[in-house]
């Protein structure tokens, strides 16, 4: 971005559609097991994530553009997870919370679980931990966010 | 004339609490039937059990119950021990107990959020989840963990109360005695609270019993049934509190014994705290090296009182490090059998008030 002289910024259109889009995203509540009820600690009074332009929590996915998927996904529930994700509309951005999600954690020796939800749907940003703490999520969160501005970590 | 419709509710949907299925059949805005599908998060624990050492399953019953990892590790450990004869030190089993309590507590107050997010009260929920926070930080303190938090195992408990958590306890049942009865004042002064659930979701005694119902359903259904009472473990037997009944049968019933359980909960830390004796926290005889070396042999079943009622653990050994087979009898799944009766010929919306009201947990209805 460039300053002008009588106080206008310039930038590219793009540049202006990433800080937009990183600053309101909308999360879908995609709560499946334990780490649910750290997604709601993380939406609560002490870990306000409202501060980062998140605290609409959706709960349709017509009306997100990011889907938070909180707890084990089981081969049965694979399906429906992906056509939830398949409903959001463009650009969408998908958060993986918690080891079960991310490779299985501890049910990896188990039949019925799907090691690691990458496999169903696409994801930007892993948030590891059984549950992971709210600020761990929000953590995730400011990382996407930098994603989506195209900006590294430094 | 009659609209039939037949609705799907879930299995990803807010008012489900948890992943579950339901299947409403309606005539116009009349439940006719509902059938309920399980199974989305059938994550097969009691077969991993199988594959690991006694000591290491804690982890997998924390993970049952998830609001309430603390008697879910309560129940566990109270049939292993009784299947490898391990006594446990006095200081353990208070702390146990003071540890149970706070949990219950937590659970509760995730419950009563939730039910007050569906009646459409959002302010209630951020009130209950502080609260929350701050029995998760005494955790976080003792076991590190905040809400999984594999505190105890064979023989005892991972780590001695010190002082600071001691004041911590205190601190908090000091500060809540007056924060509980601020919180359900929010919900009482409700008109809205009470119109929705006065009369709503009755369940008579002699189903709930048919269907095996238990803890706040069956008590607040008039039956004064608590695994706590009826057969002690731990040192409940030592502790004065009482079993609250409600004979409304209702949704309104349901919650007021839920609030009267937090104030027992409150009275029985508070005397477990003015008993804690001085001595050992951990059985020397299960110490980190033999841990892995304890065997057993025969059945053993056992009962707690957990958040949603009695949850039971068979587990049989055949005389290995492992145990043979674990099987846990999860209340929530008892407790959402009797949704279709209770809603039976109400309103759609009271359905949704309904299961908030069963406060079943997907992690254990699966398991």
């Amino acid at each position: 971005m460039k300053t002008g002289d009588m106080g206008v910024k310039t930038t590219t259109l793009e540049k202006a559609l990433e800080w937009g889009r990183s600053n309101s995203l909308w999360p879908l509540t995609m709560g499946l097991a334990c780490c649910a009820i750290e997604m709601m600690a993380t939406q609560a009074a002490d870990v306000d994530v409202a501060r980062f332009g998140s605290e609409i929590f959706r709960n349709s996915p017509r009306q997100s553009d990011l889907m938070i998927v909180a707890g084990t996904t089981t081969k049965r529930m694979a399906p429906r997870l992906k056509r939830i994700y398949e409903e959001m509309p463009y650009p969408k951005y998908v958060i993986a919370m918690g080891v079960c999600v991310i490779q299985g954690g501890p049910y990896v020796d188990g039949y019925s679980v799907v090691l690691g939800v990458d496999k169903v749907v696409p994801v930007d940003v892993y948030v590891p931990g059984c549950p992971p703490s709210p600020q761990a999520l929000t953590y995730g969160l400011i990382t996407l966010q930098k994603k989506i501005r195209n900006e590294t970590d430094r | 004339m009659s609209h039939w419709i037949e609705l799907n509710i879930g299995p990803v949907h807010p008012a489900t609490h948890g992943i579950y299925r339901f299947r409403v059949k309606l005539n116009e805005e009349t439940v006719e039937d509902v059938d309920i599908t399980i199974g989305y998060l059938h994550r097969n624990a009691e077969k991993i059990c199988e594959l690991n050492y006694f000591v290491n399953n804690t982890i997998y019953f924390d993970r049952m119950d998830y609001i309430d990892a603390m008697n879910m590790e309560v129940g566990y450990l109270r049939a292993v021990e009784t299947l490898i004869d391990m006594e446990v030190p006095e200081r353990a089993q208070w702390i146990r107990m003071i540890m149970a309590e706070l949990s219950r507590i937590a659970a509760r107050m995730v419950g009563i959020g939730a039910l007050g997010l569906d009646v459409g009260m959002l302010t209630p929920f951020f009130h209950t989840f502080h609260e929350r926070e701050k029995i998760q930080k005494i955790f976080v303190e003792a076991s590190g963990g905040r809400q999984e938090v594999n505190y105890m195992s064979i023989g005892g408990v991972y780590q001695d109360f010190n002082d600071k958590i001691i004041e911590e306890i205190k601190e908090f049942i000091a500060g809540f005695k007056g924060k509980l009865e601020e919180m359900v004042k929010m919900f009482t002064d409700s008109e809205i609270f009470w119109q929705r659930n006065v009369g709503t979701g009755v369940l008579e005694p002699d189903i709930a019993l048919d269907y095996g119902v238990t803890g706040p359903m069956l008590r607040a259904s008039g039956i004064p049934y608590d695994v706590r009472k009826d057969s002690p473990y731990l040192f409940y037997d030592k502790v004065n509190f009482d079993v609250p009944i409600a004979r409304t049968k209702d949704n309104m019933g349901r919650f007021l014994v839920k609030v009267e359980e937090l104030r027992q909960s409150v009275r029985i830390i508070e005397q477990c705290l003015a008993k804690l004796p001085e001595g050992p926290y951990f059985n020397p005889k299960a110490k980190k090296s033999a841990m892995l070396l304890l065997k057993g042999q025969g059945d053993v079943f056992t009962r707690v009182e957990s958040e949603s009622g009695e949850f039971g653990v068979f587990i049989r050994g055949d005389g290995g490090v492992k145990p043979y087979r674990v099987h846990a009898r999860s209340p929530s799944f008892k407790n959402l059998a009797v949704v279709p009766i209770m809603t039976k010929g109400s309103l759609i919306a009271d359905l949704i008030i309904t299961i908030a009201s069963v406060d079943a947990v997907a992690g254990e209805v699966d398991r």
